[in-house]
């Protein structure tokens, strides 16, 4: 119940992030969320898109430094706690966040986490014992 | 005054008979001290008797720096380790560095050669030396140490860096002569301002300067800045380090001392003599040295070379300032860098052989700065920025450690190299010598 992340590697540049944009929208790939990490030099590139393997396709095709990566989206209730309640499973149960990042969803009161997890597999099997709904295609065709 | 008016002031005649001499000692001396030379020699089937005059040497087999590395550490040792007094180690091109060894008469004839080059450049004895040249394995600190002895200076051996300490004891000492790289004595320049000293009124007189290329337009900012009188100074490990060739007064070619580093200028592609005035590839052939004599090695340097008498009476021919190099090395703070060596840490870290460059620049009175840009394919990329990080710093550390100078390390995006013909371009020299 994982869902796939394509991260792209960027040279801290004016005009970067727009021509990947474009090269996705040339391919039909859809974002659905994104998150920027930078350092001094670079950034990393990290989205959730409909179609990944297209995505990387024309990413690669066009010299970019691009890789799936696996991570888990989590739907949460839109309202103050919401994060927290979920932060509090993990924390008990000494799971370990790389990075995360959330969109809140346009036809519902949802907001969806993006979690990358040290260990995914054991990230995944203590949310679902937990209860907590974990998406999967959901989120790329949302 | 001139150190060794006799062999600074000898007559070509004179010379070409000593350096025949000398020359055919030589290859007698290897023959029977050094089989690396022995079996190179009997390959072309040369014995000492094939050399008649120094006109024979053009018959020599060259010696290269990759011949150096190959015979790591001693082989191209001509003494025991027993007769070494001491070792010097210099960069090279992959993996294993040079290594070059001194007898105690070795160190002696570095001391007459170096007391010669602090003399042309004007030093007088009892003039105080203060010698900013790193000590330790390069060369430059003790090779100049050991000039200043032999001719009777007081010598500061403050080595490189500090620079607040340097301009201290100037102040306090009042040296008059400086040896340090061009470069650094043009950023000691700032430092100066800022702590209030006034560059024009040091108390250095002449600037020994070296270890580094630098232009005319170099030595005309530095010798206004601090009103000094910069010479500029040429050696290499390989042959002794500081005090192969050194300039005069009149600044019009560096002194070679022939009658010990007898040099030639080839055609760096045939290999041939150049002809006579025109630039090429400086040979070098040590005629007296004991610990690790060279025949004929290639310096890769690009020269030309005058033997007409100098105003300042010396005889000795004077070579140009360095025109540039038949390989790819750059000289960074003094210090020689080979892209090689940078591809042989990158291709121990990752098992892979991602493209990369080298950026030299060097801003208005700072020191140089090397810069290594590194493509990020495929297999080094991940999505977490801290293992990124992590790569980009032990890149750095392991350059730093192999180098011996500090550099930045700047990851950037696949194919963005310049590649010309389909070969990367390695090195990108902004710096204005």
């Amino acid at each position: 119940m994982k869902l796939t992340q394509i991260s792209v590697f960027l040279e801290n540049r004016k005009g970067r992030l727009h021509e990947v944009c474009v090269l996705l929208s040339e391919n039909r790939v859809n974002i659905r969320a994104l998150t920027i990490a930078e350092s001094e030099d670079f950034g990393i590139l990290r989205m959730v898109v409909d179609r990944p393997d297209s995505a990387l396709q024309a990413l690669k095709k066009n010299g970019f430094s691009a890789q799936l990566t696996d991570v888990v989206a989590i739907e949460v209730d839109d309202e103050p706690g919401g994060l927290a309640k979920i932060l509090k499973v993990l924390t008990d149960k000494n799971i370990n966040i790389e990075y995360m990042y959330a969109f809140v969803e346009k036809l519902s009161d949802k907001a969806v986490l993006v979690f990358r997890f040290e260990d995914t597999d054991l990230a995944v099997k203590v949310l679902k014992g937990s209860g907590i709904k974990i998406l999967r295609k959901e989120v790329e065709e949302i | 005054m001139i150190w060794n008016e006799k062999m600074e002031c000898i007559s070509k005649d004179d010379l070409l008979d000593l350096a025949s001499q000398r020359l055919k000692n030589m290859v007698s001396y290897l023959s029977a001290n050094c089989p690396t030379y022995k079996k190179n020699l009997d390959q072309h089937g040369l014995t000492a008797s094939d050399i008649r005059n120094i006109g024979d040497i053009i018959k020599l087999p060259f010696t290269t720096k990759d011949d150096m590395r190959d015979s790591y550490p001693f082989g191209l040792f001509s003494r025991p380790l027993q007769d070494i007094a001491e070792i010097h180690v210099s960069s090279g091109t992959t993996g294993n560095p040079t290594v070059v060894g001194y007898t105690k008469d070795d160190i002696k004839l570095w001391s007459e050669v170096m007391a010669r080059a602090l003399c042309c450049a004007g030093a007088e004895p009892g003039d105080m030396l203060q010698n900013a040249y790193g000590y330790g394995l390069f060369t430059g600190g003790l090779g100049l140490h050991y000039g200043a002895l032999e001719m009777g200076l007081t010598v500061i051996p403050v080595s490189s860096g500090q620079t607040k300490r340097q301009l201290k004891l100037m102040d306090d000492f009042k040296p008059r002569i400086l040896s340090c790289t061009p470069s650094y004595l043009l950023y000691m320049a700032e430092e100066a301002k800022e702590m209030g000293l006034d560059p024009q009124e040091s108390s250095w007189q002449i600037g020994v300067l070296g270890a580094e290329p630098w232009s005319e337009s170099m030595r005309l900012e530095i010798e206004q800045l601090w009103n000094i009188l910069a010479t500029d100074i040429y050696g290499l490990s390989e042959i002794i380090g500081p005090g192969v060739a050194q300039e005069c007064k009149y600044k019009d070619g560096l002194h070679i001392f022939w009658d010990v580093f007898y040099p030639e200028i080839i055609d760096p592609e045939s290999g041939l003599p150049a002809k006579e005035g025109q630039s090429g590839e400086l040979v070098i052939t040590t005629l007296t040295k004991q610990g690790i004599p060279l025949l004929r090695y290639r310096t890769r340097d690009i020269v030309s070379i005058n033997y007409e008498k100098c105003a300042c009476g010396r005889t000795s021919p004077r070579i140009s300032k360095i025109k540039g190099r038949t390989d790819d090395m750059i000289i960074v703070r003094g210090i020689n860098v080979f892209p090689s060596q940078i591809e042989h840490v990158l291709l121990g870290i990752e098992g892979t052989q991602p493209h990369y460059q080298l950026v030299v620049d060097r801003k208005s009175g700072e020191l140089d700065d090397l810069e290594v840009l590194v493509e990020v394919e495929e297999k080094i990329f991940s999505d977490e920025i801290k293992k990124l990080r992590a790569l980009e710093e032990k890149i750095r550390k392991e350059i730093e450690s192999v180098l011996g100078i500090l550099v930045k390390v700047k990851l950037v995006e696949p194919k963005t190299i310049e590649r010309s013909m389909g070969k990367a371009k390695r090195v990108i020299d902004k710096r204005q010598v």
